[in-house]
């Protein structure tokens, strides 16, 4: 997809005065958080868990290529096909070929954050083929030709009777007084027009949570059922995934499911839960005959020498979205691609480049809640601020800012400097502030004062004080 | 999280890290630290050779910057047997990312580290490290206390304070429903992203308001000003304050941004 992750500002103040964004990020800021906790201290052992997750995905991460390896050996054992890819158009071309050979026309699909990176519906609809989103919240934005706002609740940002429009201005069939003000009636009518695209879609398309080496699965879940039926159904299964996604065996995909739930939304597993191996088996009651999977690097692999490895450790599971302050204030659309939140501050610059994706590790206050309940432990605040590093190298932070840094550290390296400068520049304020105490306007500092007032100081700096107080007399 | 302290001297030479916002713009806080820690047992010093902890710099990805005041402020605090600030975020800098900031230097590595041991932000110095568990204190008003993140995440900074404020006469406390999100100051951020800074503050004075608190608390400056700014302008009336203050049983000067 196009990014407008350069124009993060305007983005974040369009969200800012979305009053219908403002209320769903309310209600999403209420409930994850909560529900997450509630579920981490039903399990005695979450915090243990996180770490066995974490050490599964480090060990993975110094194996990469062998465990991948061993994953090909499986699936094409097990009768599937794994294509490497480099980027996304070799994804997309890949992905088309073989659409094209079985002579698919319509494609249906459920969740992949790796299809949106892609952007294989756009790709898939310009020639010629018709990809459905099945999952329900991909649907409604896929109807809207949206991007998702978030990497586990696409439509999170939109209300019941947004909802409810968009459904009536494309299912024309549909009568005035059909009531669409219940999630069970979206999901009703969602499902009924969903039905026969199940049914006669030629090619499915999944993401996966994980790729087990041992055995060659890949690992979906939902609480909606339905990549089940867009894998079991179509003649055809593909697979997209990121390189990133392996776990050596069964069971230490266990393992990273425990935790993944429960820091997404709380549930201590998803409703449902499925392990593909391949394709249809002789005497399988059901399943595809052709089973692919797109293996995507687009970037990744290169990280693996960085200080933004620990990135890859991501399953995904949004609870970095769920807790941050700015994602909370301004949404997924805000950080302008198909990530958000901080680990999608952390990744689109990998994958963007800093030019386009400057503003993302700069917009965060670096409070740390991320990293306190990342089931991975991933270090998302340092991993902003060596963005940050990046950023000052590269020399794509303002002049401004990097010569009023420079001079403030010139006079902050001498305390003495540091004295004669400030002292009379507080006094003057104090004394300029009055009664109230502060200001409502003060010239450098228009980014406070539009909607904050500044307080004033008291108007002596602490070490004159000091130091005419007897107190001062032991320098050391 | 305060890692075990060497044993501690009877009466330890503390120096007060003042902090560059309490210097500037709330001197009361630096006497009010000050006063709590020699009513604590320590014999208190504040060199003249500090300015800032560098986290401006740092946080921008400048970390030449950074450097450069971190060693004056090093050098000036060696020779003390605890450094106390009262900022969990300056201190956080000290004793989380100067280890980091000095990683790849040889010389200059084992003295941050050195430093960061023994840093402290000062609630938590008071109670963890002196054992302080009651003040003398009073003051009639119903308080929110902010957790800042720093101080919070990077330094375990929660019950200290709490447990402090229990002791002060007339005080009632009441926890908001989000103490433990940021108020959106964040250092430069609040300047750079004004609007997503004032989005977050927002949250954060509507939980103070549903608290019906009459006073809101915290342990560090940047957080305090911005969220007075905040309420000053969205005209509540709630008085802001750093908790010191409160513990010292200091609060004739006027409230951050007045009242």
């Amino acid at each position: 997809m196009d990014s407008t992750a350069r124009r993060f500002e305007d983005n974040a103040r369009t969200a800012l005065d979305s009053p219908t964004l403002q209320a769903a990020l309310a209600k999403l800021a209420d409930g994850f958080p909560r529900r997450r906790r509630e579920a981490a201290e039903r399990l005695p052992e979450f915090e243990e868990l996180r770490d066995a997750a974490r050490a599964i995905k480090e060990h993975v991460l110094d194996h990469l290529d062998l465990y991948l390896e061993t994953f090909e050996r499986r699936v094409t054992e097990n009768g599937g096909e794994v294509h490497w890819c480099r980027d996304a158009q070799e994804a997309r071309e890949t992905i088309l070929d073989i659409c094209r050979r079985v002579g698919a026309r319509t494609v249906t699909k459920s969740k992949t954050m790796i299809g949106e990176e892609i952007a294989i519906n756009d790709y898939l609809e310009e020639n010629g083929i018709r990809p459905v989103e099945t999952d329900l919240g991909e649907y409604i934005i896929q109807l809207r030709r949206e991007p998702p706002s978030h990497i586990i609740a696409p439509a999170i940002h939109l209300s019941l009777g947004e909802v409810a429009e968009t459904f009536r201005k494309s299912h024309t069939h549909l009568a005035p007084e059909r009531a669409l003000n219940e999630p069970d009636a979206l999901l009703a009518e969602a499902r009924a027009k969903l039905r026969p695209d199940f049914l006669t879609a030629d090619v499915g398309i999944t993401g996966a949570n994980m790729l087990i080496a041992e055995t060659g699965s890949n690992v979906l879940v939902t609480n909606e059922g339905n990549a089940d039926l867009t894998h079991t159904l179509p003649r055809v299964h593909i697979v997209i995934a990121s390189i990133e996604k392996i776990v050596p065996t069964l069971e230490d995909a266990t393992t990273v499911l425990r935790v993944l739930a429960r820091s997404a939304t709380g549930q201590d597993v998803t409703v449902y839960t499925s392990f593909c191996s391949g394709p249809r088996r002789p005497g399988d009651p059901d399943g595809p005959d052709e089973y692919h999977v797109v293996l995507l690097d687009n970037g990744r692999a290169r990280l693996l020498e960085t200080e933004f490895r620990d990135i890859l450790r991501c399953i995904r599971c949004g609870a970095c979205l769920n807790h941050c302050p700015v994602y909370r204030a301004v949404g997924g659309h805000a950080y302008g691609w198909v990530y958000s939140g901080p680990m999608g501050a952390v990744l689109i610059p990998a994958l963007l480049g800093t030019h386009e994706a400057r503003h993302l590790p700069n917009a965060s206050t670096l409070c740390g809640r991320c990293e306190s309940v990342c089931p991975m432990r991933i270090p998302l605040p340092r991993m902003l601020r060596a963005w940050r590093e990046r950023l000052h190298r590269e020399r794509r932070t303002g002049w401004l800012a990097r010569i009023g840094l420079a001079a403030w550290a010139f006079v902050a390296a001498r305390p003495r400097l540091y004295r004669r400068l400030t002292a009379p520049l507080v006094r003057a304020l104090g004394n300029l502030a009055g009664a109230r105490r502060r200001f409502r306007v003060l010239p450098f500092l228009g980014g406070w004062t539009a909607t904050r007032d500044f307080p004033a100081p008291e108007g002596e700096t602490f070490m004159t004080l000091w130091a005419e107080s007897d107190r001062g007399r032991t320098k050391p | 999280m305060p890692a075990s302290p060497p044993p501690a001297p009877i009466s330890p030479k503390v120096v007060l890290f003042v902090t560059c916002l309490v210097d500037l713009m709330r001197p009361s806080v630096g006497f009010a630290a000050v006063k709590l820690l020699e009513d604590a047992g320590c014999r208190v010093e504040v060199p003249s050779a500090q300015t800032c902890c560098g986290q401006p710099a740092w946080n921008s990805g400048d970390s030449a910057d950074a450097a450069t005041v971190a060693r004056g402020l090093i050098a000036a605090f060696e020779p003390f047997d605890y450094v106390v600030a009262p900022s969990g975020s300056c201190a956080g800098m000290i004793r989380v990312h100067y280890p980091e900031l000095f990683a790849d230097d040889p010389d200059w590595a084992p003295r941050a580290r050195a430093l960061a041991a023994k840093t402290h932000e000062l609630i938590s110095f008071l109670v963890d490290v002196r054992g302080l568990t009651r003040v003398a204190a009073r003051l009639a008003a119903t308080a929110f206390y902010h957790d800042s993140c720093s101080g919070l995440r990077e330094l375990g900074v929660k019950r200290q304070p709490r447990a402090l404020l229990a002791t002060v006469a007339g005080l009632e406390l009441r926890e908001g429903r989000e103490a433990e999100t940021c108020c959106g100051f964040g250092g430069l951020f609040c300047v750079k992203y004004p609007d997503v800074s004032t989005g977050i503050a927002d949250v954060k004075t509507a939980d103070i308001a549903a608290t019906g608190a009459d006073l809101v608390l915290g342990g560090d400056m940047g957080c305090l000003m911005n969220i007075a700014g905040r309420l000053r302008r969205q005209g509540s009336t709630a008085a802001v304050r750093h908790v010191a203050e409160v513990l010292a049983d200091v609060t004739a000067v006027p409230p951050i941004a007045g009242t």
